[in-house]
């Protein structure tokens, strides 16, 4: 407050964990994860009527080292399991998973010996979103729930925190 | 030099194209063998949608196994549900009601028009037009109204049931679908011009992947893949079912090449045939009496509110039909349609019981992706990428 | 249909076990020795002219013996009109039938699938193997025997 005062609008203050986090919202490319049905729904997220685009996000990355969130949208099949952690291993830090869809969220409908009931077995996922496929609304909503989540993300306060404790640790 | 020459050895690449690709529409791997550039073979490695459909239809009654089969091809999620409707109904060997019959042609064929589009849509994103998609998808999503105002839910409608619909078309239906009915034939020509006198389109598609008729009938093609190599076959017009006798329509063939051009020209003509159909079937549907759209066999259909609340009979049969199902008669059928993508076959075994004894679904992106190592020998790799793309496969098609 | 009762009976005469009017659809019951004879005659008479296989599906008729069963759906294009064929295989604990692939190539996937759902050998194939469960898989999905949310 004080100091914006003496500076005028021309400088904005903040701190860098918030700046980051914000930068990282703002643009967080998808990698081209559509299993099944639910990809269909996703592709329509991304076209005309459901614009991605606005939330920096119609860039979808074939290529996992370019990607920051994976949006598993589909049935994860048992025999497609080892090429999902790979894809996932392959993405650089930092990375989300959303899980889009009842047949990523628990198996869905299928219940049988060939799916994986939720891809949470694997992965960590950060957003549930539940459907049928889900609506493009409800996917777009699920997404603008994992910005909230990585405005909210404590990065640089974490890292500070732990190497703290660790220093008092050694000196302990 | 002759020491090197020596040393010179040749031998072919092994590529690996898949699962997880963009341009595969899905979850396919090819295993490509590669000579420079040139195909020596393409063995596509499925099963990684399997999601074993046909076993979970054993443990389901009839009426449950709709869901199911309403997410085999989701491209065209209620044109499954027709053939397995139809399959059962010739099953228990009764009649759907006319306006039931004239609202399921006319949601089907909506939905191949949505199917057809996408399949533009992506093949020329695949292609490298990426223009294409952003026009397709637009009319697709007025499609995705419609199926929603008739039923609630945009890709998986589940609105037919065995023996009719689950509810009559609501007020507002029927207006909308002529705004739609209306507007499809000029904005189809926007796609047209487009890409069919493109010259990189011609260029990508023009002898890549030719079948002559006989080697398509060989190798089980159907559809608009038969119909782009000369094979004069819809199931719609030569084997017909659900009044499709009564509506007019053509049914457009390819050229004589036979190739990926061939078949593009072929569904581009499909969607304005279906626009026809669809225009005659609201025009049926409007001069039938509202409200019958179940057939009232009791076997099949809960009877009124008014008599299950009244009658003793009625409300034991309402009952047995939500407790059991419905049980049709030991025995087996086999009922084709004409999917978007080629025959759709169901083949339903009965023991007399509630839940079938086998289904098979005979789905066309199965049979068809048979022949890629055929169609791809020789070609180049980017080929093989237009080659999956005229297949009009989905994976959930190929895999269930 | 007719046609090719009438073409089966009196080429195969031996091999006929039944044939079945349901439906409108005709299905013909037949020994499996021959089926490779059968489907070639079926394909290449002038009269039946079945030049295409629609599916292939392999059967588990438990508790019933002989278990495991095969069939084919043809199609005839210039008469419009449709069979099923149906073959019993007698080994229940290896049941076993020769490919069509040589007489229709879109049975080489047909059967893969058999095989691979079912655990039916078709003697012959081109190139019999699991063609949706991953490689190492064990068991036969399909079968009624193996439980629905596997092992």
């Amino acid at each position: 407050m004080g100091i914006e005062e003496h500076l005028g609008y021309n400088v904005l203050t903040t701190t860098l964990e918030k700046l980051v986090d914000w930068g990282r919202k703002s643009s967080l490319w998808p990698a081209t994860f559509g299993l099944a049905c639910c990809a269909i729904e996703m592709i329509c997220t991304a076209a005309n009527r459901w614009d991605i685009a606005r939330f920096g996000m119609e860039a979808f990355r074939a290529s996992p080292r370019q990607a920051d969130v994976i949006i598993i949208a589909g049935t994860v099949v048992k025999k497609m399991m080892p090429a999902i952690q790979r894809v996932y291993d392959q993405m650089s830090e930092p990375k989300w998973v959303i899980a889009m869809g009842a047949c990523a969220t628990s198996g869905g409908i299928f219940d049988s010996y060939a799916v994986v009931q939720g891809i949470d077995k694997y992965l960590p996922v950060d957003v549930y979103v539940p459907g049928c496929p889900p609506r493009p609304e409800g996917l777009l909503y699920g997404i603008l729930k994992l910005h909230e989540q990585i405005l909210k993300d404590p990065f640089l306060t974490q890292k500070y925190k732990e190497s703290l404790q660790a220093r008092r640790e050694v000196a302990a | 030099m002759n020491q090197t020459q020596a040393l010179q050895r040749t031998e072919t690449m092994q590529l690996n194209v898949g699962p997880s690709h963009p341009s595969t529409h899905g979850v396919l791997r090819v295993l490509v063998e590669l000579d420079g550039e040139l195909i020596v073979s393409a063995d596509p490695d499925i099963g990684f949608l399997h999601r074993g459909i046909e076993k979970m239809c054993e443990y389901r009654t009839y009426h449950k196994c709709l869901p199911l089969m309403n997410r085999v091809d989701y491209l065209a999620g209620e044109v499954n549900n027709f053939g397995f409707c139809l399959a059962v109904e010739k099953l228990l060997a009764i009649e759907v009601p006319k306006r039931a019959q004239y609202i399921r042609v006319m949601i089907v064929e909506l939905t191949r028009i949505a199917s057809h589009l996408f399949w533009l849509g992506t093949h020329g994103h695949d292609l490298g037009a990426m223009t294409p998609l952003f026009y397709c998808f637009r009319e697709r999503e007025k499609i995705m109204d419609l199926c929603e105002m008739a039923s609630g839910a945009r890709m998986f409608p589940l609105y037919f049931r065995i023996g009719g619909l689950a509810a009559d078309l609501p007020e507002g239906f029927l207006p909308a679908a002529a705004d739609f009915v209306k507007s499809f034939d000029k904005l189809w020509k926007d796609y047209d011009a487009l890409l069919t006198e493109n010259i990189i389109w011609k260029e990508r598609t023009v002898g890549v992947g030719a079948m002559s008729a006989a080697d398509a009938l060989d190798w089980g093609w159907s559809g608009p893949m038969a119909r782009g190599s000369g094979v004069d076959w819809d199931l719609r017009r030569d084997n017909p079912y659900s009044s499709y006798e009564e509506f007019e329509f053509v049914v457009p063939l390819g050229t004589k090449e036979g190739d990926t051009y061939s078949r593009y020209l072929v569904r581009m003509q499909e969607m304005l045939q279906s626009n026809r159909i669809v225009k005659q079937a609201l025009d049926k549907i409007a001069a039938t009496e509202p409200g019958d759209i179940k057939c009232p066999d009791p076997r099949v259909s809960l009877p009124p509110k008014e008599l299950v609340y009244t009658d003793i009979a009625a409300l034991i049969n309402h009952f047995k039909l939500i407790q059991e199902g419905i049980t049709p008669p030991a025995g087996e059928v086999y009922q084709a349609i004409e999917a978007p993508k080629g025959e759709m076959g169901f083949y339903i075994v009965s023991d007399g019981g509630p839940q079938p004894l086998r289904v098979k679904v005979r789905t066309p992106s199965f049979v068809v992706l048979s022949s890629l190592d055929k169609l791809a020998k020789g070609r180049l790799l980017s080929d093989l990428i237009a080659l999956i793309g005229t297949m009009d496969i989905v994976l959930a098609d190929v895999d269930r | 249909m007719n046609k090719a009762v009438a073409l089966l009976e009196e080429k195969f005469p031996e091999e006929v076990v039944e044939v079945v009017e349901f439906r409108g659809d005709t299905t013909i019951e037949v020994k499996p020795e021959r089926i490779v004879e059968i489907c070639t005659a079926l394909r290449d008479n002038h009269e039946t002219a079945f030049r295409y296989l629609s599916m292939i599906a392999g059967m588990d008729y438990s508790p019933a013996s002989p278990r495991f069963g095969v069939v084919y759906n043809l199609y005839c294009h210039k008469h419009h009109n449709r069979i099923t064929l149906r073959a019993r295989l007698a080994d229940d604990l290896a049941p076993a039938i020769d490919s069509v692939a040589t007489v229709w190539s879109t049975a080489i996937w047909h059967e893969r699938e058999a095989y691979d759902m079912m655990g039916i050998r078709f003697n012959g194939h081109p190139d019999l193997r699991r063609i949706l469960m991953p490689e190492d898989w064990v068991g036969h999905p399909q079968r009624k025997d193996y439980p629905l949310r596997g092992h």
